[in-house]
């Protein structure tokens, strides 16, 4: 891995990512020029058409990369962002929005409480969350697809198109553009990577560590409500599991983009890479047809195979 | 015998919590303490019981095992094809299916050790290979197990020798005090005591425990650390097979279903949590994780015998998980130094 040896252990996967990007893209690129004869990849509209995809999911992504950065993990993304969506279409007109943010600041709360107040592993307590929304839900909706729609805003974010490009894009760059602030140049920033490093020593050098933990879930949960509101005006309406197609991949993104997942390293932009390395991935394998079975092999291996690449990690027995 | 109960404190609370709950359910059942409701209730406990022990061993050593609930799917898949036939090929069929997952468990071993990738990340992504595999294995669910032994092992000692003609159909008068013992209860405790204990007690299994609690004085005790992880990625992947080749003959069937493999993976974290395990390692049991396991299913045969609304029984089940694990945190209002909160 010579030209790659010089760069810091945060930007080498980014770079990698990125060139693994670019071989997707390829790849399926001639995949498309010997069957058919066209490059549907490299047309602008296609390529804007699975950003706006991927927004759903980068979204989710941003949120989870500043809890993973905590050494903590959120698993109650999937019926947070449901609970969202389903709670701003049944209020809907105006409130929509809020309400569904709401529910988000209400989750995050939540978690953030269990997490630095309680002390229970974050894995298991945002996994009891997951569930108890998933109960709220069920008894809301009576377990059938809620008859309520979408507001004409959560509908003009989501699919509408601003000068030919997807407003759901928009939407993306805007959170993350707000995170990566937060990450890179304010105080809560330094003090998550702080806080991740090593909470001991944060604690002890003034850090209310708690304080982080609890601003980080809220961060998270936020983002999971913003995407489920915007799936939802994407879909015009919200439905049961909706949520659940985003988690294990929001996860694999921030990985794959570098963030160590037990905390205090990483940058915003290797989660973009791999957002953008996912969505992509999943195109390429549904132009060409994969079974489900294939894809799931694909994306297992792929994971292992980018993580082995990226170098193998020093400092297992420090 | 009080040392021995506060030493393993929340051993005994689990315990405790589980015949609570279970002498409740059969007091409150029409048709309660009768042999009929008890091998009900082991046959449907005996899956998730097997990969909650499965995810016991790599979160002793302070990790996590994602793909258990995959590898269990896997090994019902294959169970699916091969346990029929011959008494010779269902043997066969069930050694390829146990080998299987217990391959399955050591790549996962060498991947963490040798690849240095954290074991949680790594078998999120070895579990989606799983997944794959067993949906190419059985795309739609199906398959064929032998009728006798589907009776044979889901119901109590006296059906298993009668249909096997073992002990005089099963009227032999030294097997009258077992004849009601469920099968699947009994094939659980042998291979969970069988396997665990002895291997807790090995150089191996301790490891597995020191690694848990502080890894780099293990590995400067000169204790075997990278072999102990890759034992307990192994083991897990054998027990989890365990669950699938039972899940397969229970069911008669195979199915590669993507949502149940994810919910019997957070569900055997769950049952390790209310096991008295500690997720960030050194302290619990496989043991353990049977009660968790019995716990979660109680709570959940619960809902047959009082008539509560459907619509509610998601919420009432995810309440009771996060009080109970809630309970844990007790500890942080005994700890005086505020730095022992922080690992």
């Amino acid at each position: 891995m010579t030209p790659f040896a010089r760069l810091s252990p945060e930007n080498r996967p980014i770079a990698i990512a990125a060139i693994f990007v670019v071989v997707i893209v390829l790849f399926g690129t001639v995949y498309t020029l010997s069957t058919q004869g066209t490059a549907p990849m490299l047309s602008p509209g296609y390529l804007l058409q699975q950003l706006q995809i991927g927004s759903f999911l980068g979204i989710c992504a941003a949120g989870m990369m500043v809890v993973i950065l905590l050494g903590h993990i959120d698993l109650s993304v999937p019926w947070t962002l449901t609970a969202a969506a389903m709670m701003a279409t049944t209020v809907g007109g105006p409130w929509a929005i809020p309400t569904g943010l709401a529910v988000g600041l209400l989750v995050g709360l939540l978690n953030g409480f269990g997490v630095a107040y309680l002390r229970i592993p974050s894995m298991i307590f945002t996994l009891g969350v997951d569930s108890v929304l998933r109960g709220l839900m069920v008894a809301h909706t009576g377990g059938f697809a809620p008859q309520t729609t979408a507001s004409p805003l959560m509908r003009f974010l989501a699919a509408d198109r601003i000068a030919g490009i997807p407003v759901a894009i928009f939407v993306w760059a805007g959170v993350s553009l707000v995170i990566a602030g937060i990450l890179t140049r304010t105080g809560l920033g330094k003090a998550i990577y702080a806080t991740g490093a090593k909470e001991g020593a944060a604690y002890l050098s003034g850090i209310r560590t708690r304080g982080v933990i609890v601003a980080a879930f809220v961060i998270s949960a936020l983002c999971a409500s913003t995407a489920g509101v915007l799936l939802a005006g994407y879909s015009a309406k919200a439905y049961q599991g909706m949520g659940n197609a985003f988690l294990l991949p929001a996860i694999a993104a921030v990985v794959l983009g570098g963030t160590h997942i037990l905390g205090g390293r990483g940058r915003y932009a290797g989660t973009l890479v791999g957002v953008i390395l996912i969505v992509f991935l999943n195109s390429v394998l549904s132009i060409m047809q994969m079974p489900e079975a294939f894809r799931q092999i694909i994306y297992g291996v792929v994971i292992v195979g980018m993580l082995l690449v990226y170098g193998r990690e020093g400092g297992s027995r420090t | 015998m009080r040392d021995l109960i506060l030493r393993n404190r929340a051993f005994a609370g689990a315990l405790a919590m589980f015949l609570v709950l279970f002498l409740g359910y059969h007091a409150l059942h029409p048709r309660g303490f009768s042999t009929a409701v008890f091998i009900q209730n082991a046959n449907e406990s005996v899956a998730i019981a097997f990969v909650a022990m499965a995810q016991t061993i790599p979160v002793l050593m302070g990790g996590l095992d994602l793909s258990v609930g995959a590898v269990m799917t896997l090994a019902n898949c294959i169970a699916s094809h091969l346990v029929t036939g011959s008494p010779v090929q269902m043997v066969l069929g069930m050694i390829v299916t146990l080998a299987c997952g217990t391959a399955f468990g050591l790549m996962n071993g060498l991947i963490v050790v040798y690849g240095r990738i954290q074991p949680i990340i790594a078998t999120l992504a070895t579990g989606a290979i799983a997944i794959g595999l067993a949906l190419i294995i059985r795309p739609s669910p199906g398959g064929e197990i032998d009728g006798d032994l589907n009776w044979a092992v889901t119901n109590a000692v006296f059906d298993f020798a009668e249909t096997y003609g073992l002990a005089d159909d099963g009227n032999a008068a030294w097997l009258q005090p077992f004849v009601n013992i469920p099968v699947p209860l009994i094939i659980l405790l042998v291979i969970g005591f069988g396997v665990w204990i002895p291997f807790k007690r090995t150089v191996t299994g301790r490891t597995v425990y020191a690694i848990g609690s502080a890894e780099s004085a293990a590995f400067m005790s000169g204790l075997p650390v990278r072999r102990a992880k890759i034992a307990a990625f192994t083991l897990a992947g054998f027990f989890a097979s365990c669950g699938g080749l039972y899940l397969a003959i229970q069911t008669s069937s195979g199915n590669a279903d993507v949502s149940q493999a994810g919910a019997y993976t957070l569900n055997s974290i769950a049952a390790v949590v209310l096991g008295g395990s500690s997720l960030l390692g050194g302290i619990g049991g496989a043991i353990g994780s049977l009660v968790g396991a019995g716990i979660l299913r109680v709570i959940s045969f619960y809902f047959r015998i009082l008539s509560i609304d459907p619509l509610l029984q998601p919420l009432i089940e995810g309440l009771v998980l996060l009080v109970a694990v809630s309970l844990g945190a007790l500890r942080t209002l005994r700890v005086k130094n505020r730095l022992e909160l922080f690992r």
